[in-house]
């Protein structure tokens, strides 16, 4: 058990002869203007007095911009630009009214409220040894009424209950989403899915594409998928980009000719947590995800070359249709976006 | 008897005859607290938590968790017509069409901005003070808690409005989520009905950040308050003060006043810097779709260091009888934030443990005087600044110029070894400080006054210092390493549980071992009568040089010994 030597006796006297002593060592009170000057006092409560004052004064002031300017009038204010005149005149007036209380209820206690300081004892915290034992004594007494340490029956059989009593609370939680079965890898994207460009829907000619540039897309259905659902999960997984590059530039592929005459389509969402990419480098073909930096190598099979994402952006595999649009020959071969638990290699 | 009065006496009465309370109020309108500037900084995070949910109320009436598709028609010009969630739309509709409805949203970010800042500095104080020692441990845990609430809260609050950066934010959530092993993907499903982003999940989040965790922050804040108040507050070292008392102000009236004023400062300033300072222009950033992101996307401040954790991590990925497991974003967002926060947590019970040192600790330390504390505590706010600008490495690549896997490679390295040269570094510092107060008790202040004396001699002048540091300063505790135990005992036999006792002995050797110790009394008696000499001496050329050398405060010039 804790004992207290460096805690004093708390005899009423010991108290009060530890309060006198701490006393007598604190530095002497130094009287401030405001005790000794009737003047410098009376200034002190009327500057107390105008900023309270001055606080319902802005109350009064709020309550006017608020009525007379109009919510969308806007204001040119040197230093802060053009700004929401509602907005910067109700924050100035309601943030005077409010500080000005502060201000003035502070300045009060520091000038004019007797600020003599004071010395309360501390006393130990743990009760005293006969206090525990008492303590102890009487639960086991009460606990022994109930019989719960004597009739293991009943004790077990409780526990039992109560350790399987929260699994309804869990097994509610069931119907919250359906299971994910195999939609983490599957696309929009199927043999011949005509892509367009996003957001327009216009589908994508060879020659639409300059050297070098880089524009997003989507399969042509996806609107279509969207106006029915009502979500954005289908766009989460079938963005795309695509970059033209001179055929000979490229380095490797994820499969045989997966591009058309140097273009190529990669899944747009990042393999790391799933932010979709599109800062692009022309002269390096490295394409840079803008929230961890994770590079991939669109000439190089779109593998990482930097940055915490450890899987290569999927590639699609794209042909011209009939009518000379491009279109994919295939879905993704492996799922696009972040790692999961069940993806394994493919 | 003044009116006031009379009505304050009528209402306690009142009160009195229906739960006895006149001993209660009488005890606690007396209670004295303790006065320090740092004493504030919680009260800065409670002061802006009672703004958050005053402003947090406001914008309930006004927002609506929806994730129903709609065409945007308000007023706001560049964005009518465009599709977006009835989530956004109202946010927009709160920013533009609803008179004062800006301001209070940004009252409430900015105010959230301010909660989990002071919390972080409070945290700071109540670690370099050791005010969670013995008997304040648990308080220590709840404040942990608050703190991992608040940055829950914060998180939740700003992806609620489904603009492109807040639905990012949500993106690497869930991607963070997925890599969870064996339960991820289903957890996924589970949260946001479905796919991501899916149309359940800002309902499901508004009731988390409205109702859950506040609830959770309230509870745990009024048995933070409740315990401050029952075991009562720290103080610093100073004359008067010990470990069994208490000095300072009254809670009525200077106390009353004084922090119920500072109420009002805070949420005034937030209310000011709102309307003056704008904040998260959502309205800028379009509505959420999953195939888009803007260059230089930043969560907000507390975020940052999580953020920079999975930027700095290397892209370790294993693939284990065909089940993925992601090192690359387990390590740096669910490990370390895992580790970070339980550390903190028990970090009362690892010092205890190491130092031996149950009892019960009123006083505050000064940070010099529990030098290894002091330099673990500067170590961690090191690893946690570099995680922080490895949140921000793109904003500095492209505001220095600089190339960002440099700056990438740089903080991997540095990540591991800046952290000990500052724990190095820092208690370099802390028993050089701990020197110079042994040096003040011994020789006084250097006055830099330098004296010839009559025979030819050189002397410098030291000043006795005043009482009030001579307190400050004696007050350092003692602090003796535990002995290394035996190993065997006195019959040869191998003593029990030998090797934790020598592991505690060294971890108290580590903790305590360098500590500067004070001064005996009799090398103080010595240093006095030394010091009296000197002042002796110097008195007579003292007495000479007045009219040549300025006066400065207090040197031994305007000491009224010498004028003698």
């Amino acid at each position: 058990m804790t004992t207290h030597e460096n805690l004093p006796a708390t005899t009423e006297s010991a108290e009060a002869a530890a309060i006198e002593k701490a006393a007598a060592a604190l530095p002497a009170h130094r009287p401030r203007r405001t005790d000794v000057d009737p003047k410098a006092a009376r200034r002190a409560e009327r500057q107390v007095a105008a900023m309270f004052l001055g606080s319902a004064l802005m109350t009064v002031l709020f309550v006017v911009a608020f009525v007379a300017i109009p919510v969308d009038e806007t204001v040119y204010i040197w230093g802060f630009g053009t700004v929401n005149a509602s907005n910067i005149a109700l924050g100035v007036t309601f943030g005077l009214a409010i500080l000005l209380i502060g201000t003035g209820a502070i300045h009060w206690s520091k000038k004019l409220m007797n600020e003599k300081e004071e010395i309360q004892l501390r006393h130990p915290l743990a009760s005293s040894d006969e206090e525990r034992e008492a303590a102890v004594e009487a639960f086991q007494t009460y606990q022994a009424d109930s019989g719960f340490t004597q009739r293991p029956i009943i004790r077990r059989s409780l526990l039992t209950a109560m350790v399987l009593f929260p699994i309804p609370m869990v097994v509610l939680l069931r119907d919250l989403g359906p299971l994910p079965g195999e939609v983490l890898r599957e696309t929009l994207w199927e043999p011949g899915s005509r892509i367009v460009i996003d957001p327009t829907g216009r589908p994508v000619r060879p020659s639409d594409l300059a050297l070098g540039g880089l524009i997003s897309a989507m399969p042509a259905d996806l609107p279509e998928v969207q106006e029915e659902e009502g979500n954005l999960n289908a766009r989460a997984k079938a963005a795309i980009i695509l970059v033209r590059m001179e055929p000979q530039e490229i380095v490797s592929q994820q499969g045989d000719n997966w591009d058309y005459g140097g273009i190529l389509a990669f899944s747009k969402i990042c393999t790391h947590v799933g932010c979709p990419i599109a800062l692009y480098e022309q002269r390096t073909h490295h394409l840079l995800c803008p929230c961890h930096q994770s590079t991939f190598d669109l000439a190089d099979s779109g593998n990482v070359v930097f940055g915490p994402a450890a899987r290569r952006l999927p590639q699609l595999p794209i042909t011209i249709d009939p009518e000379g649009f491009l279109v994919a020959v295939d879905g993704f071969a492996e799922p696009v976006g972040p790692s999961f638990w069940e993806r394994g290699d493919a | 008897m003044s009116a006031t009065v009379k009505t304050a006496g009528k209402t306690a009465g009142w009160v009195d005859d229906r739960f006895t309370s006149s001993n209660f109020l009488k005890r606690n309108i007396g209670k004295v607290f303790p006065e320090h500037w740092s004493f504030m900084l919680g009260e800065i995070a409670l002061y802006s938590f009672i703004v958050v949910m005053l402003s947090g109320v406001y914008l309930t009436l006004f927002f609506k968790p929806s994730m129903i598709e709609l065409a945007y028609n308000g007023s706001y010009v560049p964005l009518k017509g465009v599709k977006m969630t009835e989530a956004y739309a109202s946010t927009l509709n709160i920013s533009f069409d609803i008179r004062g409805g800006l301001l209070m949203r940004q009252i409430h970010h900015w105010s959230a901005l301010f909660f989990v800042a002071a919390i972080s500095v409070h945290l700071l104080r109540v670690f370099f003070t050791g005010a969670f020692r013995k008997p304040r441990e648990l308080n220590w845990v709840i404040g942990v808690g608050l703190l991992t609430m608040a940055l829950l809260a914060g998180f939740a609050g700003y992806s609620l409005p489904d603009d492109l950066l807040s639905g990012t934010g949500l993106r690497i959530a869930q991607g963070i989520v997925l890599s969870l092993p064996l339960v991820g993907t289903y957890l996924s499903f589970f949260i946001f009905g479905g796919e991501f982003p899916g149309t359940d999940f800002i309902s499901r989040l508004y009731a988390v950040h409205i109702l859950v965790v506040p609830g959770l922050i309230l509870a745990l804040l009024t048995a933070h308050l409740m315990m401050v108040w029952y075991q009562k507050h720290t103080q610093f070292p100073g004359p008067g003060r010990t470990n069994d008392n208490v000095v300072g102000y009254r809670v009525l009236p200077i106390y009353m006043a004084k922090a119920g004023g500072f109420f009002f400062v805070v949420f005034g300033v937030i209310t000011l810097i709102s309307g003056l300072v704008t904040i998260n222009p959502i309205w800028l950033y379009g509505p959420y779709t999953p195939d888009q992101v803007t260059a230089g996307s930043q969560p907000d401040w507390y975020i940052g260091w999580l953020e920079g954790s999975l930027r700095m991590m290397p892209n370790v990925e294993w693939v284990i009888f065909g089940y993925t497991l992601s090192w690359n974003i387990l390590v740096p967002a669910v490990i370390l934030p895992g580790l970070v926060f339980t550390v903190m947590a028990i970090y009362p019970w690892i010092e205890q443990w190491a130092t031996g040192d149950k009892r019960e600790h009123h006083l505050l330390d000064r940070p010099r005087n529990a030098p290894v504390r002091t330099s673990l505590g500067a170590m961690a706010v090191s690893f946690y600044v570099l995680l922080w600008i490895g949140g921000g490495n793109d904003l500095i690549a492209s505001f220095f110029d600089m190339s960002i896997n440099t700056i990438t490679w740089f903080l991997r390295f540095a990540i591991f070894l800046v952290p000990p040269l500052v724990f190095v570094a820092t208690k370099r510092i802390c028993l050089g400080l701990q020197r110079r107060d042994r040096d003040k008790l011994l020789h006084g202040m250097e006055t830099g006054n330098i004296l010839r004396l009559p025979h030819g001699e050189f002397i410098e002048v030291h000043a006795p210092i005043s009482d009030e540091e001579k307190a400050v300063l004696m007050a350092k505790p003692e602090r003796t390493p535990l002995t290394m135990p035996e190993e065997i005992d006195e019959n040869g036999v191998a003593m029990p549980g030998a090797r934790g006792a020598r592991l505690r002995a060294k971890l108290s050797n580590f903790y305590y071992a360098d500590n500067i110790p004070l001064p005996t009394r009799e090398e103080l008696e010595a240093a006095e009568a030394h010091l009296r000499h000197e002042v002796e001496q110097a008195a007579p050329a003292m007495e000479e040089d007045r009219r040549l050398i300025p006066a400065h405060d207090g040197s031994v010039l305007h000491d009224p010994a010498i004028d003698k």
